[in-house]
């Protein structure tokens, strides 16, 4: 158990090691340099050069990733070039807001996906399973903003009972605010639900046809028993494992989803640093969008392990 | 794939005749898959479009109309009239082509260069393997878009970008599918059998093992062309589109979005049902061929 959570945050490490030199490299390429792009075609050139020097940009390539990267672990993240204040201070709030958001979302989304899994493949092959199936899977596949711009047109315009922007009114309750994250979550709850009910769906029938469950009802214990403590039980170890992987396809959706509702997470920052080319807080939020995901894989190996014995004690791969 | 006359040979390769029977039952099946041939139609729909656009479309795309501005849906524009007064009813139709180019390129270089990719780091193994892998672990721990947002801006949006970014990252993940395949392939007898015989390693690879791991690559073809519309749309709507000139849906709808409150539906609703139909039609034919390839 030990070797296994060991040898998995190893190849994590090794992970973000390579992600943080394909970023780093990555945006070094950008043509021309730094102070001349901040400063303008028409600045002087003595000005430039003192601007790279207060920068660093004007160093060899090895020496500022090992100061960017070293800097990182110590929380010092540099200052945004085009709005002078701290990286880490942008990135910190940006993400504390994309966390709220997310966790709204994952509230509505698992426990629903989960009966809709469920109920999928208790009723398999039949109308309702296609629904679930086919209708959520084809829910998933439609990029963010149009599910979004769909549901602002649908509950904001035509019904109008939800506000369009996500952005609360400063010092309202907490329940006010929920009503505003409500379209944005609610999103994200398209985009996710096709995948977990799916493989809710598979895990639940693998547990439904098992001899365990079929000893289980001959014995006489009551439908709801079986369902509930033998089919839904072994089919939420998949479904951790796919929750986590979701967290990708999560921040990949905030990108589009916060700046859809103008919603001031890690999304839009990292839209708002693409189109200022604003380099250290693009920098710095990809790298932080990769830590976020090899944590939450982690996490999810850590569950899975814990909730089922048999990886447990095998302890390998 | 040859017909092999070895007496030597395993019996468990498929001869020719046999791999062009299958081939012609998937076919059956998917003309009988109720998914399939509402995918396709969808598909087909956009595809008349991309083609014959200008030719359908009732105006020109492109024409201004100032006294038209955001004008709802009339006889004369059927789906209304956007910020120039632009007749929404043919950006939509001329918008198909755009996306119907650069995407299937972009799908078309990732499958190339993942099927590559996935065949030699699944056969040969080794340190090779290791490090290639875990590259594409580290590129696939951040989301395509954000990827692409980051390409994008360091080498200045436009079209050879869009292709070659999105690409790249799905010849990653088709690289992982296609290894995962070739692990299981190399161990079979017709690969001992063909390394019994002498054959060349390319061979082997490209002769033998390939059309053996054909059917994860369809698959993974059909599902990762609805992701580079969904990927490209999106990255239009961002404004990191190839060109903000040509119409398109993504950029169509971004630049309408802050007019919905005014009550004006019909400039988004429609470019996002295009996107939306199209990207659903690709999914129930991925859906319908990969049900093909599992039975």
């Amino acid at each position: 158990m030990a070797r296994f959570l060991l040898k998995r945050l190893g190849l994590a490490a090794i992970t973000l090691f390579l992600l943080s030199v394909i970023v780093f490299v990555g945006a070094s390429i950008l043509p021309g340099n730094v102070a001349r792009r901040i400063l303008g075609p028409f600045a002087d050139q003595a000005a430039v050069d003192a601007l790279n020097e207060r920068l660093g940009t004007d160093r060899s390539l090895l020496t500022q990733y090992w100061d960017w990267i070293s800097g990182f672990f110590q929380g010092d993240l540099g200052d945004s070039h085009a709005l002078n204040v701290p990286v880490s201070e942008l990135i910190g709030n940006a993400l504390g807001n994309s966390v709220k958001l997310a966790v709204f979302a994952f509230v509505l989304v698992v426990p629903l996906a989960i009966f809709g899994g469920v109920v999928a493949a208790l009723r398999r092959d039949t109308l309702t399973d296609r629904v679930v199936t086919i209708g959520g899977l084809t829910l998933s596949v439609v990029p963010e903003f149009v599910s979004g711009i769909i549901l602002i047109l649908v509950f904001g315009l035509w019904l109008d009972v939800l506000p369009v922007s996500a952005r609360a009114p400063a010092g309202s309750g907490f329940l006010t605010q929920l009503e505003y994250l409500l379209l944005p979550a609610l999103t994200l709850v398209v985009l996710l639900f096709g995948y977990i009910a799916r493989i809710t769906r598979a895990g639940a029938i693998e547990a439904l046809d098992a001899d365990y469950t079929r000893t289980a009802v001959l014995k006489g214990l009551p439908r709801r028993t079986v369902i509930r403590r033998h089919v839904l039980r072994n089919s939420l170890l998949p479904t951790i494992a796919v929750v986590a992987t979701q967290t990708g396809y999560l921040i990949g959706g905030l990108v589009v989803i916060e700046t859809l509702f103008n919603y001031p997470g890690l999304g839009r920052l990292i839209f708002t640093a693409a189109t200022q080319k604003d380099l250290p807080v693009l920098e710095s939020a990809v790298l932080i969008v990769g830590i976020v995901f090899l944590v939450a894989m982690l996490l999810a190996d850590l569950a899975y392990s814990l909730l089922n014995p048999r990886i447990r004690h095998a302890g390998a791969e | 794939m040859t017909v092999i006359e070895d007496p030597a040979a395993p019996i468990a390769i498929p001869t020719r005749d046999e791999a062009k029977i299958a081939r012609r039952e998937r076919l059956r099946l998917l003309g009988r898959s109720p998914t399939f041939v509402l995918g396709s139609l969808l598909l087909g729909v956009w595809v008349v479009c991309a083609i014959f656009g200008t030719l359908i479309a009732p105006h020109d795309p492109s024409a201004d109309d100032v006294l038209n501005k955001l004008a709802a849906p009339s006889a004369d524009h059927l789906f209304g009239s956007d910020r120039l007064g632009r007749d929404v009813l043919s950006r939509v139709i001329v918008g198909a082509r755009e996306i119907l180019i650069t995407a299937p390129l972009a799908t078309i270089l990732g499958t190339v260069v993942g099927t590559a990719i996935g065949l030699v780091t699944g056969y040969y193994r080794g340190l090779v393997d290791e490090v290639v892998m875990r590259v594409v672990d580290a590129m696939l721990a951040v989301p395509v878009i954000v990827l692409a947002l980051l390409a994008i801006v360091a080498l200045g949006p436009s079209r050879v970008t869009l292709v070659l970014v999105i690409g790249t990252v799905f010849g990653m993940i088709i690289a992982k599918t296609v290894r995962a395949a070739v692990l299981s392939e190399r161990e079979l007898e017709y690969v001992q059998a063909a390394r019994l015989r002498n054959e060349r390693s390319p061979y082997i690879l490209f002769a033998e093992i390939l059309p053996n791991v054909m059917g994860p690559i369809v698959v993974e073809f059909t599902v990762r062309l609805g992701y580079a519309i969904f990927t490209i749309a999106t990255l239009a709507f961002l404004g990191f589109g190839a060109d903000p000139s040509i119409p398109d849906w993504g950029h169509d709808i971004s630049e309408h979005y802050q007019f919905i409150s005014a009550g004006v539906w019909w400039a988004v609703l429609f470019p996002s049902l295009a996107i939306a139909t199209l990207i659903i039609g690709i999914n129930l034919m991925a859906d319908a061929i990969a049900q093909t390839f599992e039975r």
